[in-house]
């Protein structure tokens, strides 16, 4: 089951996040090894357990930034997503200077955009990144036409969806992190080179000197192991 | 090889992972998010994938920011606070709302091509250069495109209307995705002409028995 009851979603305690995070640890520290091989970022820092911010002060204030334009949780927001957006930009290959201007571009839409923020359809994480993820492709385009919504229509309110039947997108990251962490390396590697080496899947086999198909089969299988993870145990 | 035909009317899980990873060339962005705009089934997969995207950003070691940047972005901020209201999203007209910024106002002002008898074609223009190409493909009510087959990857977005190649149907909002393995002939509901949104990075290849001596004749693609 994909959508999940709302009477079923689970309790709000802080720290779920953090439990999230402890799961992806293995596959990070895979990863991160694997993308580190040749760049220079610094290596990946603890994060600081006292005041790291719960998905839940997370989500409190975006709707905060979003209702009364509360520039304390903005300043939250920044504290923790600024240097991950900008890491994550230089990551794709981004140099320092325009890392920086992205990033508060990205930061500045988080704030204008916060009110279509819906905390059913993703984690302010998710959100953060798509738009982080779109700014940086308008960048690279020319042409300015082709600019993408920062709305991400991917992750707008469903019409669709039944009202008691809403997906809790943040229950979904929990399990996630867990089901990322449990993937074969050889899947792993092909979620790795998409999302931090900007890698098509028609990329990855001409740069791994694979058979198109196997990397097909492969995205299918890590695609079809997230997908049976969330379905467990609902 | 991947048999493509196990899921013929949605568009292959490997497309969704490239766009939630930003890693999709324009033209086939501009095919996914239209079918996103379409399909709710393929919303669902992609909101699973754009949350990798999310643990992935919480997982990401920062980057050192500079102690006035904040500053500097509540100085710009505070010039114009008002944050922005999120309009509903519209019901998807006939082109969803990502795809009339590259058709304009109206398709019939499109530079259309006849490919065979009763097919059409416009190229779309792109913001930039891509191995792909983006077009609109209009397959008159009954007729079809000749049997073949392709050199590279073939998405078909329907928009309007109806096809079915032998291995499925396709209605509004599918998407028929075909390679190498795949050898058809879509053709067109017999009530109405059918529009799709056609991308391509390679030429097909006509494989019917008269269809091979046209293949130097008929490009679906450049390339």
């Amino acid at each position: 089951m994909i959508l999940v009851n709302r009477a079923k979603t689970p309790d709000r305690r802080p720290g779920r996040a953090n439990v999230a995070l402890d799961a992806l640890a293995p596959f990070l520290n895979r990863s991160i090894q694997g993308a580190m091989a040749n760049d220079t970022d610094p290596p990946p820092q603890e994060a600081p357990a006292p005041e790291a911010p719960t998905l839940e002060s997370l989500v409190r204030d975006l709707g905060a930034v979003a209702k009364r334009q509360d520039r304390a949780a903005f300043a939250r927001l920044f504290a923790h997503f600024a240097p991950r957006v900008k890491g994550y930009l230089m990551r794709l290959g981004a140099e320092r200077a325009q890392a920086d201007d992205l990033m508060q571009d990205v930061m500045l839409t988080v704030w204008r955009k916060a009110p279509g923020y819906d905390p059913q359809m993703a984690s302010p994480a998710t959100w953060i990144f798509a738009i982080a993820r779109n700014r940086r492709i308008d960048a690279l385009r020319r042409d300015k036409r082709a600019d993408l919504d920062p709305d991400d229509p991917g992750l707008m309110p469903d019409a669709d969806a039944l009202p008691d039947r809403v997906l809790d997108a943040r229950m979904w990251e929990t399990r996630l992190a867990g089901a990322i962490a449990d993937l074969p390396p050889e899947q792993a590697q092909m979620l790795r080179l998409a999302y931090y080496e900007d890698r098509s899947h028609g990329d990855i086999a001409t740069s791994l000197r694979l058979p198109l198909g196997t990397v097909k089969s492969r995205l299918r299988l890590a695609v079809a192991r997230l997908r049976t993870m969330f379905e467990s145990d609902t | 090889m991947t048999n493509l035909a196990q899921i013929p009317a949605h568009i292959p899980d490997e497309w969704l992972l490239d766009h939630a990873a930003g890693a999709t060339p324009e033209p086939v962005a501009v095919l996914v998010e239209a079918h996103l705009a379409l399909s709710a089934p393929a919303r669902a997969t992609y909101a699973r994938l754009a949350a990798v995207g999310g643990v992935l950003l919480e997982q990401q070691a920062p980057a050192d920011v500079a102690p006035d940047a904040l500053a500097r972005l509540m100085a710009r901020i505070e010039a114009n606070p008002a944050p922005v209201r999120a309009a509903a999203p519209a019901a998807a007209g006939l082109l969803p709302a990502s795809l009339s910024a590259y058709t304009g106002p109206s398709i019939e002002n499109l530079a259309w091509r006849r490919i065979v008898r009763g097919v059409e074609q416009a190229t779309l223009k792109l913001g930039g250069p891509s191995p792909y190409e983006l077009s609109l493909l209009r397959i008159a009510a009954g007729k079809s495109i000749p049997q073949h087959t392709h050199e590279g990857d073939e998405l078909l977005l329907v928009l309007a209307g109806s096809f079915e190649d032998g291995r499925a149907g396709y209605a509004r909002g599918d998407v028929c995705a075909a390679d190498a393995s795949v050898d058809h002939a879509p053709v067109a509901d017999r009530a109405t002409d059918c529009l799709c949104l056609h991308v391509a990075n390679a030429p097909i290849k006509l494989t019917g028995p008269f269809g091979r001596l046209l293949n130097p004749l008929l490009k679906l693609a450049r390339r």
